[in-house]
């Protein structure tokens, strides 16, 4: 079950991490591996099986829909690293190219 | 003169209320400890100078979100980073009075079997500080065992309390799913974690768990939990205790390993429980690639807010997307990247059915499996882990060797069932845990169980090398 390289190039783009060249590689021969192993799984024939998302099953935790205190504003910016006003402030987004 | 290495909480509590002695006296004997032991050991990321309450101290597992208190999950994406809010189980130990002593150390947001993946360094087990502690909650379950704290919290995933308390021979229970908040925790995989009790013996864990059990409005996955009772019987009548043999079997377990489960399994004869072999088909070969699947799928999830926009690491350079890139790869380790890249690829299109999808299903029959043994059995019985505590650095450079020290927790795990370990023996002079495992809500038989057997096995949790 290799995973290649554009693969792993492709999954870490959907997850925002910018790897270096020598971590691609590295992580495409682990990821391989692991997925080798976790694909056991389609071993087994369960199309009758439902899937479980939860191990215990609650439906419908509700509360009142009524407004409670929440977190004051200097709390909510007490760990920005960079705050303007009532914005936390970030660097403009840039064309983002596909990969 | 307070011997930490020895006392329990219990005891701890007692000499407060007969005034044996005060809070403070007990707070600086535990401190005094830390001075002594935790260069060596590594058990702490940060300690709390004043003492806030006058109760037992506790420490918290970094990954247990404290108001004023550094919080890093073992991460170097949140070193700094400080708590505005208390996690409910945190506020429910200041309720209780109980003074934090300190943040422990873990692996890197809670992935791991061994501390090893820390951005801070590894913690070391007191009983030979050249191997590890277990993991993720490796720092918690060194501290008890060293005498550094009474008692603590830590939370488990797919093993992360009993396995270290399997190896640091201690107490640690994993609770049923629903039972304790999981508000203000810093999330692994939402629908597997859960915080829990490290101690030294089964009644300070239970006296831990009913500080911190309880359905809480803040986290709409919690339930009702029944009454907490103390155990105090030291038998096992009328207790039927089911013996899977797959977990019996299973692949790597050490024969000194072995061999203790086996003479803890006849003591249960002995103390007059029925004893019967039993069966999970799927859930022991199944189980492990099950995890290794839902769990990155939902970490990969619940790890996308790391982004350097509202708290933690950020990495300024280029653009917002540039900077969103830079900070998570400077900020996570690599067990982290690989879970959140092996995660996403599960949850990717094309693929979803076939991985995520299909893990779901597995659940299932991991599930329907152990609602089957209980219907024969009320407890569960096998080793914690298949090895006594390993050296650093022997599993570090193969994901999966490390992977595979879950293979006997992760199972019940899946199924939302408690387990607890208690160690009973030693092989090759280091602690062999025991694991219990109950069905939903039965964590008063686990007690009950555990308390029994810890009278009968007579474990001394003192590690041998800091006995006086």
């Amino acid at each position: 079950m290799a995973i290649s390289r554009e693969q792993v190039l492709h999954v870490a783009s959907l997850a925002h991490l910018d790897l270096t060249d020598a971590e691609v590689e590295k992580f495409a021969e682990q990821l391989s591996a692991i997925l080798a192993a976790v694909s056991k799984v389609s071993e087994l024939e369960l199309a009758d099986v439902p899937p479980t998302s939860h191990p215990l099953e609650l439906v419908n935790v509700s509360r009142r829909d009524e407004a409670r205190p929440s977190l004051p504003l200097e709390a909510v910016f007490a760990n920005a690293p960079e705050r303007e006003d009532d914005h936390f402030r970030v660097p403009p987004a840039e064309e983002v190219r596909e990969t | 003169m307070i011997d930490t290495l020895r006392l329990t909480a219990e005891e701890a509590l007692g000499m407060l209320e007969r005034r044996e002695a005060t809070a403070r006296e007990l707070w600086d004997a535990y401190r005094a400890a830390i001075a002594e032991r935790d260069e060596e050991l590594h058990c702490f990321l940060t300690l709390v100078d004043e003492p806030e309450g006058v109760s037992v101290p506790i420490a918290l597992k970094d990954v247990i979100g404290t108001k004023g208190i550094e919080t890093t999950a073992g991460s170097k994406i949140l070193k700094g980073y400080v708590p505005v809010y208390d996690s409910t189980v945190a506020s429910r130990c200041k309720q209780a009075g109980l003074p934090t002593l300190g943040k422990t150390n873990t692996d890197e947001f809670a992935m791991g079997s061994s501390t090893e993946n820390s951005a801070f360094g590894p913690s070391r087990n007191p009983w030979d500080p050249a191997r590890v502690p277990g993991g993720s909650g490796g720092g918690s379950a060194a501290a008890v065992a060293g005498g550094l704290a009474p008692w603590a919290l830590g939370s488990d995933t797919g093993g992360s309390i009993k396995q270290p308390a399997a190896l640091c021979g201690i107490v640690g229970l994993r609770p049923t799913y629903g039972t304790v908040s999981r508000y203000g925790i810093v999330a692994f995989a939402s629908s597997l974690d859960q915080v829990g009790p490290t101690t030294k013996t089964v009644r300070d864990c239970a006296l831990l768990y009913r500080v911190i059990a309880g359905r809480d409005p803040c986290d709409s996955t919690t339930a009702d939990v029944p009454e907490v009772e103390l155990p105090e019987r030291e038998d096992l009548t009328g207790v039927r205790v089911g013996v899977p043999r797959e977990m019996m079997n299973a692949e790597g377990i050490e024969p000194g390993v072995r061999e203790a489960v086996e003479r803890t399994i006849e003591l249960c004869r002995e103390l007059g429980a029925e004893v019967g072999e039993c069966e999970l088909p799927l859930s022991v070969d199944y189980g492990l690639a099950c995890y290794y699947l839902i769990a990155p799928a939902e970490a990969s999830s619940n790890l996308s807010r790391y982004d350097g926009v509202r708290y933690g690491l950020r990495e300024s350079n280029g653009g917002y997307h540039e900077m969103v890139k830079r900070t998570r790869d400077a900020g996570f380790g690599d067990e982290p990247k690989r879970r959140i890249m092996l995660g996403t690829y599960a949850l990717s299109a094309g693929y979803y059915e076939a991985y995520y999808g299909q893990a779901q299903k597995v659940r299932t029959v991991i599930l329907r499996e152990h609602i089957a043994a209980f219907e024969q059995f009320d407890v569960l019985v096998s080793a914690t882990s298949p090895t006594v505590a390993f050296e650093l650095g022997a599993k570090t450079q193969d994901p999966l060797a490390m992977y595979a020290s879950d293979l006997l927790t992760i199972p019940s795990c899946m199924a939302g069932l408690p387990g607890l370990n208690i160690p009973c023996g030693l092989s090759d002079g280091l602690p062999v845990g025991l694991q219990l495992i109950g069905p939903q809500f039965a964590e008063n038989t686990l007690f009950r169980v555990g308390h029994a057997l810890e009278k009968a096995i007579g474990f001394d949790y003192v590690p041998e090398r800091l006995r006086g």
